[in-house]
């Protein structure tokens, strides 16, 4: 029994991660219909700045998301500005050309990365990597715990920016109908710079906590692609509410899977759930919550 | 129509006479890739390109079918060309269930539904190393030594696939599959059964993907899932393929896959030798940019485009 509640804790902990980066990509997903898959190739951007900066400053990692999360938020500003928006204007035979942009912006933000820190394992040791409180005979990883809570705290500031502010606003309107918003006054071009530029810094913060825990590496971004990808599509598209459940439902699932299945099969599990979802529950949570 | 016959029996000649008059296994070796991913593309094309269903995942169907004729060799000892064959074989079945699964879904979710059964599969591939050696791999004795009797069965293979396609597209068939690609409600409503010309194009194409990857093992005679079930350098590759060459037109993978298998070469060898050592270590930088540049500036392909590119290169003005 004990290890089964040790396995579900630190599934959710890690399924607050999931939801940060499920929450970037699902916002991305409602005001531009298209799914990034280069989500996880700009958290390894982050993560590989906070190694820098762990490594030639001593910045704690935690004090590095003042700068990761706004260099990813230009950095995302300036993919949609340059390489997503000018693709509206081309028409070619098939509409799926933004997706596979975002394809070769992933690769070439990998290869970057290959060229200038090869493909070498980097690891940020803090001297909080590996520590642990108990609660009970329950141990909690100390950088897992503190990543969980950022994660709910930025989860929560997004949720205030979406339904308190203006830009907020526009860009719920934006996913809900784009013809509508525009003709309300809303400049759609700009809220999906802005979007995509929220999208990325949110998950720019999850590498960013994620650090003190995994190791580096270029290709680190696809397996996180598509875990965002299976929790957008486990939440519903579009959905935040959804993203956070779907987050955390595959963390549950993936430490689950890991520790009764085997640990080879715990990149599976998201998959087995994304087939099950599109053949029982197609449209995903979203269906069951209406939200 | 007479240029047209005379044009086809020079390219047949260029083609049939080629390994013969030049000798360098490299350049002999580049072809028969090239080929492959003719096949590959065609049948990628297929799919996407006048069906509108744009997979980001024919990797699986090429992984099987390198697998099966891995397996074959491996498991039941009988010789891997049985695979060409049979490779296309559970290729399609596994077609069907993929089909099954994702034509649930359309556009941009179809593609991304396929791109994630890509991932499943290389994870299946790696894991269950009872039966395909996981990340070892799978080791065969090729059968030739010389290029030149795989040359001609790349040949045959990628022409028979052209030709097919041809036919198809000429028929009944090739009709409801543009008419799906245009507006898939619009065609049900005529009454064409979407889901099973969806899958009649799905299974054709996955046929001849499967193919594809036996001639692979067949050829290559090593595998493991990193190659075969490669996102990037499968079910990327074959999708730049189709579009550098021009979606929804026959000649225009075959065109776009030896453009790019010439351009990953030239990239790869640093412009055969010629560049600074740099140039090969970037050159899966370099497919990346690829990506990038072709679909900014040319989304319907060389052979789409070409009127186009005709216009802007060679300042060539048609009278309005």
């Amino acid at each position: 029994m004990t290890i089964f509640i040790q396995t579900f804790v630190s599934g959710i902990l890690i399924g607050g991660i999931y939801a940060l980066i499920g929450i970037g990509m699902t916002l991305i997903m409602g005001v531009m219909g298209i799914i990034n898959l280069a989500h996880g190739q700009l958290m390894m951007v982050a993560m590989y700045i906070t190694f820098v900066l762990f490594h030639f400053l001593h910045l704690d990692p935690y004090i590095s998301l003042l700068v990761t999360m706004p260099a990813l938020f230009l950095l995302g500003m300036f993919l949609q500005k340059f390489l997503l928006n000018p693709l509206m204007k081309v028409d070619s035979i098939l509409p799926e050309n933004q997706v596979l942009m975002t394809v070769g912006i992933g690769m070439v933000l990998a290869e970057i990365a290959r060229f200038i820190f090869s493909s070498d394992y980097k690891t940020v040791k803090t001297a909080y990597s590996s520590s642990a409180f108990f609660i009970g005979n329950i141990s909690f990883s100390l950088p897992m715990s503190v990543a969980f809570f950022f994660a709910v705290a930025f989860t929560g500031a997004l949720f205030w920016f979406l339904i308190k502010t203006d830009t907020g606003r526009a860009i719920r309107a934006t996913a809900q109908d784009k013809d509508a918003a525009t003709l309300m006054g809303i400049n759609s071009n700009r809220i999906t710079i802005i979007t995509f530029g929220l999208g990325s810094s949110l998950v720019a913060a999850a590498g960013t906590l994620l650090i003190p825990i995994f190791y580096l590496f270029p290709d680190i971004g696809g397996p996180f692609t598509l875990k965002a990808f299976v929790i957008t599509i486990l939440g519903g598209m579009g959905s935040t509410v959804g993203a956070i459940v779907g987050g955390v439902v595959l963390g549950v699932a993936e430490s689950l899977g890991a520790t009764y299945v085997g640990m080879g099969y715990r990149e599976m599990i998201g998959f087995v759930i994304f087939i099950l979802v599109l053949v029982f529950l197609p449209g995903g949570l979203k269906r069951l919550t209406r939200i | 129509m007479k240029k047209k016959i005379i044009a086809s029996i020079l390219w047949s000649l260029v083609f049939l006479l080629f390994p013969l008059v030049v000798r360098s296994s490299y350049y002999q070796h580049l072809v028969i890739i090239a080929m492959m991913w003719v096949v590959i593309g065609s049948s990628w094309n297929l799919l996407a390109g006048y069906t509108g269903q744009v997979s980001f995942g024919h990797a699986i169907f090429f992984g099987c079918g390198a697998y099966t004729a891995g397996i074959l060799v491996t498991k039941l000892a009988v010789s891997a060309w049985w695979g060409m064959l049979f490779g296309g074989i559970v290729a399609m079945a596994v077609g069907l269930f993929v089909g099954w699964v994702c034509f649930r879904l359309r556009g941009p979710y179809f593609a991304l539904a396929t791109l994630a059964g890509g991932e499943i599969f290389r994870l299946i591939a790696t894991n269950w190393e009872g039966l395909t050696e996981g990340m070892v791999g799978i080791l065969i004795i090729p059968s030739f030594k010389s290029k030149l009797p795989y040359y001609y069965i790349a040949l045959a293979l990628a022409v028979s696939c052209i030709l097919s396609i041809r036919v198809i597209m000429k028929s009944k068939w090739g009709y409801y599959f543009v008419s799906i690609r245009e507006d898939q409600d619009a065609a049900a409503s005529l009454g064409i059964n979407t889901t099973l010309y969806k899958s009649i194009s799905l299974l054709v194409s996955s046929f001849f993907t499967g193919m594809a990857g036996a001639f692979y093992m067949n050829y290559m005679a090593f595998i493991d899932p990193e190659v075969v079930f490669s996102l990037h350098f499968i079910s990327i590759m074959a999708i730049l393929v189709g579009i550098v060459g021009g979606v929804a037109t026959i000649w225009g993978p075959a065109a776009g896959a030896f453009i790019m298998v010439g351009l990953q070469e030239t990239f790869r060898s640093a412009f055969f030798g010629l560049a600074p050592k740099w140039v090969s270590q970037a050159h899966a930088l370099v497919f990346g940019l690829l990506v990038i540049f072709v679909i900014m500036f040319l989304a319907n392909g060389i052979v789409g485009d070409w009127p186009k590119i005709k216009r802007t290169v060679f300042r060539v003005r048609r009278p309005v």
